[in-house]
């Protein structure tokens, strides 16, 4: 009678025990599954982009698309030089006042602030991240843009209504920021306090410890910050498309209005989507961004990695 | 200059960077609230009211369309990418895989997140077309959750790496599964995991890039999930360059309940990552 109730417990162990794998075993598809899905994605999406520019890149040469300046969907004419410069110029631009900025915070919340003013301004620039880039382009069309057009631009000789490169790098300037912060404090931060304490030792002011340690232990960290900060300005499409302006020629000065990749297909993909060879265009547009900004990513990495062998501490 | 006027000229300099950006955000924040408040308040129907059929032109109506097109797609769109953002960092912290598999995984995940949202936009366009659909909310849907995928993996898979190791330790020492063991490191993590969902949310409730093409910027109220709709991010950007001052005032209305919904979204995130760090074992007593 007791043999008895003790097998079919053990059974039912046996069987709880069973139900148990069966449960891992199926879970342990799905997660796997999940694991190549990141994977499979990102094939996905690349794939699907070189497909749809095979139509554009068999009836023109990769070079002459590159080159040309002329852009004019309606007589089959592509060429992305202007929107290439754009967007190089916004690129160079917004990194020379975003970086400066981004780093001197960094250094300020990470080396100066203290206790609740810390936290508050590093509170500030979390919500700062968060808000959409959708805002700032809507600020800056009352604030920036008649700041630009009435005042600045005159000073530097040019007329316009204040839309442009310059505006745009302007607000881009700020919204890069608040990213590339974080990282760099982050790698601030994670410095071991001796660093400090030996260079201050051996008599330096705090500046100097700053400029000539601690920048350079955690330059690594800091330098893929801002590579990443480069690929975030490259691929940035909706406040451009508010205040470039949106006229595909090549810009003659920073104040001039102009286009950038991401502000073409914008700008033309809702009208010209039915016309095929400029619906393959405008693909090709999205395909060079990724590949450029998995170019940044890559050498992000890379740089990061042989800066951390040769800049240790 | 000496060594130590140059050191005071950098702490200053420091300082008024730091300045210049809290400064900014107050700016961009305060004008938003004001202008856009000012609108809500002599006209509290425009963010209830269903548009008109002159709305584009006229701007009779409200902006309701948006309102319910924005919870429609990102609240769908995170559920979706919930599940695959957690699965995907359970993959990625879990004894699934070799190292290197899940490095190379992770470097996927980190060229995904850098992608530009306009591309995530052009790819399921170009699908939309190739299927011969229509835009609609399911394709707004689907391009929020690809955009929200490596945002909310990232959040997950750091605060399931930053849960104490001596959790999944005691958990396979009581002969638990993989599945086990994991379930309980996510409920260790929870606080982090939450948070990630709710940014990963903020993020979606913000982006315009991913819908503009893909969910059929329409102007009137959508009728099912296969049907055009707009979200806020899009109404604001299609209103602010209008010609009409109504549709510019309402998409300064639409930016305030905007960033009042980012915003809370952030408090809430902190309020519930507080209260469940209760679950997180050596954590906070709450």
């Amino acid at each position: 009678m007791e043999g008895a109730t003790e097998s079919a417990e053990s059974d039912d162990n046996r069987g709880r025990l069973s139900q148990r794998l069966r449960r891992e075993r199926l879970s342990s598809y799905w997660f796997t599954g999940a694991g190549y899905f990141a994977i499979a994605l990102f094939a996905l999406i690349v794939l699907t982009l070189i497909y749809q520019s095979l139509p554009l890149l068999s009836e023109y040469s990769l070079v002459q698309v590159l080159t040309s300046s002329n852009w004019d969907p309606a007589r089959n004419e592509f060429g992305f030089l202007p929107a290439i410069v754009g967007t190089i110029y916004v690129t160079i631009l917004t990194m020379l006042i975003g970086t400066p900025i981004a780093i001197l915070t960094a250094i300020y919340i990470a080396e100066y602030a203290e206790g609740r003013t810390k936290r508050l301004v590093s509170s500030f620039i979390d919500v700062l991240a968060a808000i959409p880039s959708v805002i700032f382009g809507l600020v800056a069309l009352i604030v920036v843009v008649p700041f630009v057009g009435n005042y600045l631009a005159p000073v530097f000789g040019s007329s316009g209504t204040g839309t442009g490169i310059f505006t745009v790098s302007l607000v881009m300037g700020i919204i890069v920021t608040p990213f590339m912060i974080s990282l760099s404090v982050e790698s601030l931060e994670a410095l071991p306090d001796e660093l400090r304490e030996s260079s201050l030792g051996v008599g330096a002011t705090k500046w100097e410890t700053i400029r000539l340690v601690l920048l350079r232990a955690a330059g690594p960290g800091i330098f893929s910050a801002i590579l990443l900060g480069f690929g975030r300005v490259f691929g940035a499409t909706i406040v451009p498309a508010m205040l470039i302006g949106g006229q595909t020629r090549l810009p003659d000065s920073l104040f001039s209005t102009g286009q950038t990749l991401p502000t073409l297909i914008v700008n033309d993909f809702g009208e010209l989507m039915s016309v095929p060879i400029t619906q393959s265009a405008l693909i090709f547009v999205g395909l060079m961004l990724v590949v450029v900004v998995w170019i940044f990513n890559f050498s992000a990495m890379l740089v990061r990695r042989r800066l951390q062998r040769r800049w240790q501490y | 200059m000496d060594r130590y006027a140059k050191q005071r000229l950098f702490e200053l300099l420091a300082r008024g960077a730091a300045a210049l950006v809290v400064a900014v955000m107050v700016l961009v924040i305060g004008v938003t609230l004001f202008r856009g408040g000012r609108v809500l308040l002599t006209d509290p129907a425009v963010a209830i009211t269903p548009p008109g059929s002159r709305y584009q032109l006229e701007a009779d109506g409200g902006f309701l369309h948006a309102v319910v097109g924005s919870l429609f797609i990102v609240g769908p769109a995170t559920v979706v990418s919930m599940v695959l953002a957690v699965s995907t960092a359970i993959y990625l912290q879990s004894d699934y895989s070799s190292e290197r598999f899940s490095d190379a995984v992770n470097m996927f995940l980190n060229v995904l997140w850098a992608t530009p949202p306009i591309v995530y936009g052009v790819f399921v366009l170009t699908i939309i077309i190739a299927i011969g659909a229509r835009t609609s909310m399911f394709f707004g849907i689907i391009a929020i959750a690809i955009f929200q995928y490596p945002i909310m993996t990232r959040y997950t898979d750091e605060a399931l790496r930053s849960a104490p190791d001596a959790v999944k330790e005691a958990s396979y020492g009581l002969g638990s599964t993989r599945l086990e063991t994991a379930l309980i490191t996510v409920r260790a993590a929870l606080p982090g995991v939450i948070a990630g969902i709710i940014m990963g949310f903020a993020r979606g409730i913000g982006d315009a890039a991913t819908v503009l093409f893909t969910a059929g910027r329409s102007n009137t109220m959508p009728g099912g999930p296969f049907d055009g709709s707009t979200t806020l991010p899009v109404l604001i950007f299609d209103n602010a360059m209008s010609f009409n001052d109504e549709l510019r005032a309402q998409a300064y209305a639409a930016s305030f309940l905007l960033i009042v919904a980012v915003l809370g979204l952030i408090v809430v995130s902190k309020v519930l990552s507080g209260r469940y760090a209760r679950f997180a074992p050596g954590g906070r007593n709450s």
